[in-house]
Formats: structure tokens, sequence, C-alpha cells
């Protein structure tokens, strides 16, 4: 049988840890139990279709007018849900939404590790529990050019990691996507170095601005955008906004991340999305809005500016990209 | 092997009829809106995808003919040739007009400062010539002079394939398949 990533931390992370509340503990232990029933063979099958519309989501509260809600025009859903990159499914842009339906991501569970005072393994009900979900209108920027503006649901990722208790030493924060070929047919094979791994500096990861989403459009994240849980930063390159994460982990170093080590000399560890600094092989001055025809200039921090510019104050971005 | 003339012509004008289907395909879709969330992206990666295929097919006629003594074989490679040429035009026409909106000045900004646009660029204005002159008598006006030129068409396939190679993000195995292809071919004809 198969181990997963976050299955380990319950065994070695003391039970105090754990014991956040009797209950969440119960439930993290059913979680844990189910997640190994779900690695027994045999229980293929019934998820092979393509994935289906989300369940709509309750109780969600509109982000107020401002940066947390962009004035454009949303993508269509059929867009935002069928064109993807989405590498563990494949690469092109139709195969997440083709190949995600093999993604199970109930039950799910998240490991929270290194510079915190609370760290644990804690399923993602019991993870989400204490937050209001929030819709966020924000604009999505490709490193590919291509853009889209989608209404996600999610909490401030702030939020999240307070809970945990970051230490004095935390200065990073690393995500990890899940790893399991069974589940992620695209790493069968060596296209990237898997598990996905990205990072964020603490500043950026505590910016109100940036959130883990559970969902987009009122729904419950479909798989091919990175459910159950992913990260949304939009000021960033797009596959800086990790999907389906099982580790967040705090740390000192900066922390290696995947484009970065593929091809460092194109994808950069802040990927702050700049018209001005072009990708080696491609200009990032324009962009194509999905849906559109023709291409529109691409904003500075994609439009972003007023709110994050501070963060990147008299660093150089043509040397940080 | 197709014995009769009829019969050749026949399989000639299939042969042009079957590479002119994605195009078709392209052009139903786009008049159904059916081309997928980014239709531009995809009529660019269809018509670029079938430059390179028919250019490659172009090579693979005069080996084949060789091999095969089928010397009916000899006008096809003009026709694939010249398709080629027509879906990398169209491939050309659709970055300069929907990604550049005609703006010339961006042309050349991308052309000289882009390598995987140089590259493509390049195997087009290579290709130009060769579309030109591929009639009878332009054959006949060059004599010896005109295979000399033709040959162009093998470093025009090699800049089409690094075009490709180059623009994609981690994935080779799909541009090192055609380039594969090219090597082979190439092979065949430096061995005689």
């Amino acid at each position: 049988m198969r181990r997963r990533d976050f299955e380990l931390p319950e065994r070695e992370v003391t039970p105090e840890a754990l014991f956040l509340r009797r209950r969440d503990f119960l439930r993290a232990t059913a979680a844990v139990s189910l997640v190994a029933a779900g690695c027994l063979p045999g229980e293929e099958g019934e998820a092979k279709s393509r994935t289906p519309a989300g369940e709509p989501l309750a109780g969600v509260t509109p982000a107020p007018a401002g940066p947390f809600r962009a004035t454009e025009e949303a993508t269509s859903w059929e867009a935002a849900t069928g064109y993807n990159n989405f590498y563990e499914f494949g690469t092109d842009k139709e195969d997440p939404a083709e190949n995600a339906g093999s993604l199970r991501t109930k039950p799910w569970s998240v490991a929270i590790e290194g510079e915190v005072a609370k760290p644990g393994s804690v399923p993602l009900e019991t993870l989400l529990a204490p937050h209001p979900l929030e819709e966020r209108i924000y604009r999505l920027r490709c490193v590919e050019a291509w853009s889209m503006v989608i209404p996600w649901v999610g909490i401030p990722l702030a939020a999240l990691l307070a809970r945990f208790e970051p230490t004095s030493r935390a200065k990073y924060v690393a995500f990890e996507t899940l790893h399991d070929p069974e589940q992620m047919p695209g790493q069968r094979r060596r296209i990237l170095d898997w598990p996905y791994r990205e990072g964020l500096r603490m500043d950026e990861a505590m910016h109100p601005l940036t959130i883990l989403a559970v969902g987009m459009y009122g729904r419950v994240l479909p798989n091919q955008n990175g459910a159950p849980l992913r990260l949304m930063v939009p000021w960033k390159y797009g596959f800086k906004s990790i999907k389906s994460i099982v580790k967040i982990r705090l740390q000192e170093a900066q922390p290696a991340t995947t484009w970065n080590q593929e091809l460092p000399r194109e994808y950069g560890f802040f990927a702050n999305v700049n018209p001005d600094v072009d990708h080696p092989r491609w200009s990032q001055a324009r962009e194509r809005r999905i849906g559109e025809f023709s291409k529109r200039p691409t904003l500075f921090l994609n439009g972003y500016a007023e709110q994050v510019a501070s963060l990147y104050r008299g660093m150089d971005l043509r040397r940080y990209y | 092997m197709l014995e009769s003339k009829p019969a050749r012509r026949r399989a000639h004008l299939a042969l042009i009829g079957l590479a002119l289907l994605p195009l078709a395909g392209l052009a139903l879709g786009a008049a159904r809106g059916s081309l997928g969330a980014n239709p531009v992206e995809t009529i660019t990666h269809v018509t670029g995808e079938w430059a390179l295929r028919l250019l490659l097919l172009t090579l693979v006629v005069t080996p084949l003919r060789r091999m095969t003594g089928w010397a009916f074989l000899a006008p096809w490679r003009r026709s694939l040739g010249l398709l080629a040429f027509g879906y990398a035009t169209l491939h050309f026409a659709t970055f300069l007009a929907l990604d550049l909106g005609f703006d010339l000045s961006f042309l050349g900004e991308e052309v000289l400062e882009r390598p995987y646009v140089t590259l493509g660029f390049s195997a087009l204005v290579l290709l130009t010539p060769l579309a030109l002159t591929s009639t009878r008598g332009w054959q006949r006006r060059l004599g010896r002079r005109w295979v000399t030129l033709h040959r162009l068409v093998y470093v025009a396939a090699g800049l089409a394939v690094l075009h490709f190679v180059w623009l994609v993000k981690a994935d080779l195995a799909e541009p090192l398949a055609y380039a594969a292809v090219l090597v082979v071919l190439l092979a065949a004809r430096w061995w005689r």
C-alpha cells in the first residue's frame, strides 16, 4: 500500500500538536483511515469521467468593492474549467479537464510543518472550519501571455497561517502538490521534478490579497482547477498559484520552486507580473484575455501595484524576476 | 501500383484533398465557434503543425520514389511543398494579424529579439522563393541552379523543427519526434 506525504506527520508529530480540539483529532483519525482505505487496490473506476461542475457552495460572502473585486467581465465557466495548465494531468490545455477525474479530493489532509508553534496534519474540513468563505474576483495572468478573470471562493492565507502560530524564524512559506501518479497520470512521466513545489516570502503570504481557494463561480473547485485547495496570488504569474496542496511548510530559507529549478533563467522565484521584464523567449508586454481576439497591454503587478508594489520597494525587478 | 494514368491522377487529388482537411476543420470550427477557449492559439497551433508535417512529407517523396521506382510520385512533391507553404503562410498571417495586430514595428521587434520567431520567420522566408519557382517554367529557366536552390527546403525544415523545439515549455517529446523524423529523412538522402 502506498503511503502519502500527509500521512507521515500523523505518526511523527506529538499528540498534543494534533489535539487542537478533541473532535478535530477524532475527525483527523477518521480521515486518515479513510485515505488508507482509498489506497487499497480495486478502488479505481468511478472517477474516470469528465469532472462535473462543482456543487454550489453555501455561505459565501462577496468581497467588498475595490482590489478584491475586479470589475472586468468574468471569464466563462467553460473556458476557466476547460483551458488549464495542470501538468499533473497532461501538458495540453484540454488535458486537465479530460483527466482530472482520477483525483480523489475526499478525504484530504494538509500537513502544516516547520517554523510553527502548532504543526500537524489537518483534515481539510478542520483546516477551513473557522474561516468564513469569501468571494474574490481576481485577474489571472499566465506566464504564457494569456489571462482570465475568475471569481474565486476562499480564505485569506494570512488568517489560516496565524492559527498555526508561525515562529520568528518563519521567513518563507513552501507549498507542495500531491504526488501520486495513480491519481495524477501526468506524474508518470518526468516532465517536471514532481511533486510540484511553490513558495512565497512571508510578507507575500500574509498579504490580504493572497488567498487559499476552495471554489470558483460560487461552486466547489473542479479538480482541473486545483481541487480541493489551491493558492491564488493575483499579482504573480499563474504558475505561482500552486494547486491541490498537501503540504504547507514555514521555513527560514527561500524554498526551491519547481519551474525555477527547471529553467532558472526563465522562471524566477518572485514571478511578479511585469510587462517590462520579458520572458527570455517571449514578450510579457501584452496578453490575450481569454474570450478576446486581439491582445491587450499587461499591467504592472497585474493591476495590483497600488496594493503590493511596496513589498518590492528597492528591489531590482529585472534581477529578481 | 496505380498503373493507369487516371488512377494516379485521382490518388494525387485525394492526397491534396486530405491535406486540406485540417484547414476545412479550422474553417468549420471557426464558423461554429468550436475552436476552444483560445481559438487564436488553436489556429496558430494547427496551421503550424500541418506546415511542419507537410514539409516533412515533402521530403519523404524523393527517397520513396527512389526506393520504389514510382516515377509518378514526382509531382506529389510539388503539391505537398506548396501545401506546406500555404499552411506556413496562414500560420504567419495568424501571428501577424491576431497576435501583433498588423503592427509591423512589433513584427520587427519579435523577429529580431525572439529566437523562436526568428527561426520560424526564416523558414518561411526560405520557402517563399521555392514556392514562387515551383512551376515548370521556372524549373526550365533555372536548369541546374533550380536543383541547388530547392535544396533550401532542407534548411527550412531544420529551421521549422528548431522553431518548435524553442517554444516548448517543458515537454520536448513532440518537437523531438519531428526532429527525429527529419534526421532520418536527411540520412536517407545523404546515404545515396
